[in-house]
């Protein structure tokens, strides 16, 4: 009988036997990537606050496998876009999302980054989802930290399910080529 | 003891006689007009005369007026204050719409620097000799001005807002 | 590689091509940010590096540009606090707090004892977490996460009071014209009692852990520093003009929202570097605990918590259904119908990071002729590539993250 709160992430389904279980390979890199994606923090304003909220005591994003908080592209898998993202901070977006390695993610956080808040002016880009592809959206101006930890918990059922060969798809670089990424 | 807006008054004008004029006290500011080509003179003259000592430029920001006449359409407005005396004034000098233009003041304040650049930005007033007068806060590539009353807030090619959808056609608006 | 990042006709461009350094080595170019991790917000500098040392710097800025004058001069006068929000957005209370003074500044409207002394605690309480954020985040920057892990959670008790008073967290919008939307619950007091007496055993431990500690007092010690003379021409305010030496403090020199029945010192430093910053705002810290502490004790009696001004105030939502009266206010305020003086306002309040003021000119109609900011960040920024002069590359980023440089209220 233990008293230890850890918790255990279920394993998939698949067939139990003495020595050996067998599921699918989806399945068993799905669980993997979901509980250990490192998170690009893209914090411009605010929201970037919450998200420093986000990653202390607190509420510590560390429990979802989030510890490791990559401040280079090449090693993320997470992209936390936070915060407005102004028309001369557009490219500079996009190139941070080039660098990323696949598979990569997308949250959006915050109305700003979703698309544009309040700031609907001339100098604003009207949502993240104008330069590159965005998986997940977080409303709130700005999210509570809960809110940020749903969206990773949402982003993680996506990465869950996600087929391994996605990435490949026609319909994935389809998906890329109108961004005009490549 | 304190400085009174009579006294600054005085002595701007045995100063600079017609070049300062319009002085009142506008709530709790002493603000007075200034001719705009003689910016540079006065201000320095504000900051290191032994008495008024206004050694401090608080603020420094532009202003359209497009309903003015030509040669008021534009004003930068300086905020000084004395912190000796605890004296704030602010000081207007019109511009004309056409080819807006005054001297810098980077020489004066290191602070204004980017006061200016940031008028610029928004106004296109042209600061005469400021070592690096480009845009600050918006693109480069960018040729509007801004914060000119003519220019619309929003981004005009933006397709995300349509019309439709709030209700409004070409018929019924 | 240098080549590459900047095009040819740059300044620096020429110049790693023709000079070398004094054993005859290579210049480089160096771009720090606008993504860079450790900058906190978006600030772009290119450096000219000679080595680790930085020889020169050339910032970028406007990488958020939010164009919050021009929205300021299309929104209704209530409208403008969510701007004001977003600005310094590690002290929001204070710039709600400096707008709604702006406003009755205009209307000339004099708002009760107790709604004033409860504007003082909260704008206390921000200028604490502020300071408590910038402070913590040098601590990361010199290597030492602890302290911004331990103190962080007392900015979530803040963020519980800010919760209790008006509902949100961060972007708190609070206020009314003529005092708070809504008197403070118990709840909300009880939280700060418990606030006051939890947050400065461990604020004392904080600083314990940093103010004799070697390693940060070589890492923040005559690093960045500047001088008086030179604070001022940058036009410095707040703590770090106060830790060069002046103690020029808007809540003294031009009391508002009755600063002026607080007892309380203004910190100051002497030369002007890294660690004199961090320990002006250590100080001030405590002096904000003291004024909340006075406030708390000289709060008059009753529940008055904004200023009987019909005209502005709008009235609560029961009696717009109920009462002609509060109906035809609602309806006047919320369509704008209510006359506002022809004038020219600036109204300053002491920010978490300088005199944040107000410019305000009406021409009579619902929105602002004209509204301008002074952002006491962008003001000071324009001295950063000066103070990193000669200075390390880890060095600039400490005195980046010392000068407490917001990006939204950098860019505005």
């Amino acid at each position: 009988m233990s008293d230890s709160k850890v918790n255990m992430v279920a394993p998939p389904e698949g067939v139990v036997g003495e020595g050996f279980f067998a599921t699918k390979l989806n399945d068993v890199v799905g669980l993997a990537r979901a509980n250990s994606l490192w998170p690009l923090p893209f914090a411009t304003s605010c929201c970037g606050i919450e998200f420093m909220a986000t990653m202390a005591s607190h509420y510590d994003l560390a429990r979802f496998g989030s510890e490791r908080v990559s401040f280079s592209p090449r090693q993320a898998d997470m992209l936390l876009v936070m915060g407005t993202i102004s028309k001369k901070m557009a490219p500079i977006l996009r190139q941070v999302y080039e660098q990323m390695s696949e598979p990569r993610w997308v949250i959006a956080v915050g109305a700003c980054a979703s698309s544009g808040g309040i700031f609907d002016t001339y100098s604003v880009l009207q949502g993240i989802d104008k330069v590159i592809p965005v998986d997940v959206y977080v409303p709130g101006c700005p999210p509570r930290p809960e809110q940020i930890v749903d969206g990773v918990m949402k982003l993680q059922e996506l990465v869950k399910t996600e087929s391994v060969r996605r990435r490949s798809s026609p319909e994935y670089q389809e998906l890329l080529a109108s961004y005009n990424i490549k | 003891m304190a400085l009174e807006n009579t006294a600054i008054q005085e002595k701007l004008v045995s100063t600079f006689g017609d070049d300062v004029f319009n002085f009142q006290q506008e709530r709790d500011i002493f603000s007075l007009e200034i001719n705009a080509n003689n910016n540079t003179a006065i201000i320095l003259f504000l900051k290191n005369d032994p008495e008024l000592r206004f050694h401090f430029l608080t603020d420094l920001c532009g202003i359209h007026y497009p309903e003015n006449p030509a040669d008021r359409q534009f004003a930068v407005i300086y905020h000084m204050h004395n912190w000796y005396e605890n004296k704030r004034i602010r000081i207007k000098a019109f511009l004309n719409g056409e080819n807006p233009e005054i001297k810098t003041l980077s020489t004066i304040f290191l602070t204004s620097n980017w006061m200016e650049r940031e008028t610029y930005d928004f106004f296109g007033i042209n600061f005469i000799g400021h070592p690096q007068l480009k845009r600050i806060l918006n693109m480069d590539e960018m040729i509007s001005f801004p914060m000119r009353k003519e220019f619309p807030m929003e981004d005009g090619g933006r397709t995300d807002k349509d019309d439709r959808f709030f209700g409004r056609t070409v018929d019924n608006c | 590689m240098s080549e590459l990042l900047l095009p040819p006709e740059h300044r620096y461009a020429k110049i790693i091509k023709e000079q070398l350094n004094e054993d005859g080595n290579e210049l480089s170019i160096l771009n720090l940010g606008p993504t860079h991790p450790a900058t906190h917000g978006i600030f772009q500098n290119i450096l000219l590096m000679d080595g680790e040392r930085i020889l020169d710097a050339e910032p970028t800025i406007g990488y958020i540009h939010r164009a919050f004058e021009k929205i300021a001069e299309n929104r209704p006068f209530y409208q403008i606090t969510p701007l004001t929000d977003r600005m310094n957005y590690c002290s929001s209370p204070i710039n709600n707090m400096g707008w709604w003074m702006t406003l009755e500044k205009l209307l000339g409207i004099e708002v009760p004892k107790r709604a004033q002394y409860l504007r003082v605690i909260v704008m206390e309480l921000a200028r604490i977490t502020d300071h408590l954020i910038c402070n913590s985040i040098l601590g990361v920057d010199t290597g030492a996460y602890t302290g911004f892990l331990y103190v962080f959670q007392f900015r979530e008790k803040v963020y519980e009071i800010y919760e209790e008073i008006c509902g949100a967290r961060l972007t708190t919008n609070m206020g009314r014209i003529g005092g708070f939307e809504r008197d403070w619950s118990p709840e909300a007091f009880r939280k700060l009692d418990i606030f006051l007496e939890e947050f400065p055993v461990a604020w004392k431990e904080f600083e314990n852990l940093f103010e004799r500690n070697r390693i940060f007092i070589d890492r923040t010690v005559n690093v960045g520093a500047i001088s008086a003379e030179k604070a001022m021409a940058y036009g410095f305010t707040g703590p770090n003009l106060r830790a060069a030496g002046i103690d020029y403090d808007v809540r003294v020199a031009q009391p508002y929202s009755s600063y002026e029945d607080f007892d309380f010192k203004v910190p100051v430093g002497k030369s002007g570097d890294t660690y004199d910053r961090f320990c002006v705002r250590n100080a001030e810290v405590w002096e904000s605990l003291s004024i909340i502490r006075q406030a708390l004790d000289k709060m008059p009696e009753g529940n008055e918590y904004h200023a009987e001004v019909p005209d502005y105030y709008l009235p609560p939502k029961e009696d717009v259904y109920n009462n002609m009266e509060s109906l035809i206010y609602h309806f006047k305020i919320v369509m704008g119908e209510v006359p506002v003086p022809v004038a020219e306002i600036y109204h300053p309040v002491e920010g978490g990071n300088g005199e944040i003021g107000f410019y305000l000119v009406t021409d009579g109609s619902r929105t602002p002729y004209r509204l301008h900011f002074r952002r006491p960040c962008f003001i000071y920024y324009q001295a950063y590539p000066e103070m990193i002069k000669g200075a390390l590359l880890s060095d600039a980023i400490v005195i980046l993250s010392s000068l407490n440089v917001i990006a939204g209220e950098l860019d505005a």
